[in-house]
């Protein structure tokens, strides 16, 4: 049962490794879809690029914040 | 199938398997040198058979979810296991974590092996059989994982991802059998940031299908993605050694 316990936490333990990242995406790719389907007329290049950049912009702050978090506790 | 629609999928599929194989190596390797290969090679078998079952079972039920839903599942999960990788390689590139050490892994677990007490049930040492079929079980999900997601783009990308997930295996077992030893001088974070760019950029593009976003240029703006994943992870890796040096100043100064 344990072994089961420790395969299933390291399962999800591939798509999850900080909380905050993979919530901050998922956040994310949520307004955009929302933004699709309110502005259907929004051109391809925006939606993607929006898309593009939120992702480079949330990655960006995480690992500003994990780099600060790591050097305070030293 | 053009080359510009494959390069990308057999690239990653191919260096994210490699990564994968290493470290599941170093684990058979660990149980294979301490507790006996017998008992490391069924522990692998084991593994390797649940895998090909899950794959053979979940494979024909994927073909029937729609293309959409499935290009967003795809997309999200790609995303998240892409990031999640490129953020420890840049972590790991800014000097933050420690870089990922195959010889202390093998140590580490040659020791715990060490200290379990040595038993035996059917022939074989359940405890080795247990951790080999546990690691091999893990790093092969992934495996499966990615030659699926990135394969997920057509039908005719399948065989190319798993030709490189293939390759990679026969590569790492091939090298472990020669040098009997981890494969500790695989340059393991750049093949991970490297793999981190790839995954994420497939993960934007699928993500971006599943929302109903038409991508212009099509295939081809996932090279632009790439490149821009590219970009963003090497500027992940300035802010955060930036970041750092500017918090080690400031508690000095204190």
């Amino acid at each position: 049962m344990g072994n089961l316990r420790a395969i299933l936490g390291e399962l999800v333990g591939l798509f999850v490794d900080d909380g905050s990242l993979a919530l901050a995406l998922l956040v994310w790719c949520a307004i955009v879809g929302a933004g699709v389907v309110v502005a259907p007329g929004l051109s391809p290049a925006g939606g993607g690029l929006a898309l593009l950049l939120g992702c480079v912009v949330i990655l960006l702050a995480n690992v500003g914040w994990a780099a600060r978090a790591r050097a305070t506790k030293r | 199938m053009t080359w510009i629609q494959l390069a990308p999928s057999v690239t990653a599929a191919f260096l994210a398997s490699f990564v994968e194989f290493v470290e599941a190596a170093t684990i058979v390797l660990a149980v294979g040198t301490v507790r006996g290969w017998r008992s490391a090679l069924t522990g692998t078998a084991l593994a390797l058979a649940v895998l090909c079952t899950l794959v053979l079972a979940l494979g024909p039920a994927l073909a029937r979810v729609p293309d959409q839903a499935l290009q967003l599942v795809v997309g999200l999960l790609l995303l998240l296991f892409g990031m999640r990788w490129l953020r420890k390689a840049i972590l790991r590139g800014a000097g933050v974590l420690a870089l990922h050490d195959e010889e202390a892994i093998f140590r580490s677990e040659s020791a715990n092996l060490r200290l379990a007490r040595a038993t035996e049930r059917w022939g074989v040492d359940p405890v080795a059989t247990v951790t080999a079929f546990k690691s091999v079980l893990l790093e092969g999900v992934e495996v499966a994982f990615i030659v699926i997601a990135v394969a997920a783009g057509g039908a005719g990308l399948l065989p190319g991802a798993a030709a490189g997930a293939a390759a990679a295996g026969l590569i790492v077992v091939g090298l472990a059998i020669v040098v009997h030893r981890p494969l500790a001088r695989v340059p393991e974070n750049t093949l991970k940031f490297a793999v981190g760019v790839l995954i994420s950029a497939f993960g934007v593009y699928w993500t971006g299908e599943g929302l109903g976003i038409t991508w212009p240029g099509q295939d081809l703006s996932l090279l632009a993605l790439v490149g821009a994943m590219l970009v963003a992870g090497m500027a992940g890796v300035r802010v955060a050694s930036a970041t750092a040096a500017r918090v080690a100043l400031r508690m000095e100064a204190r």
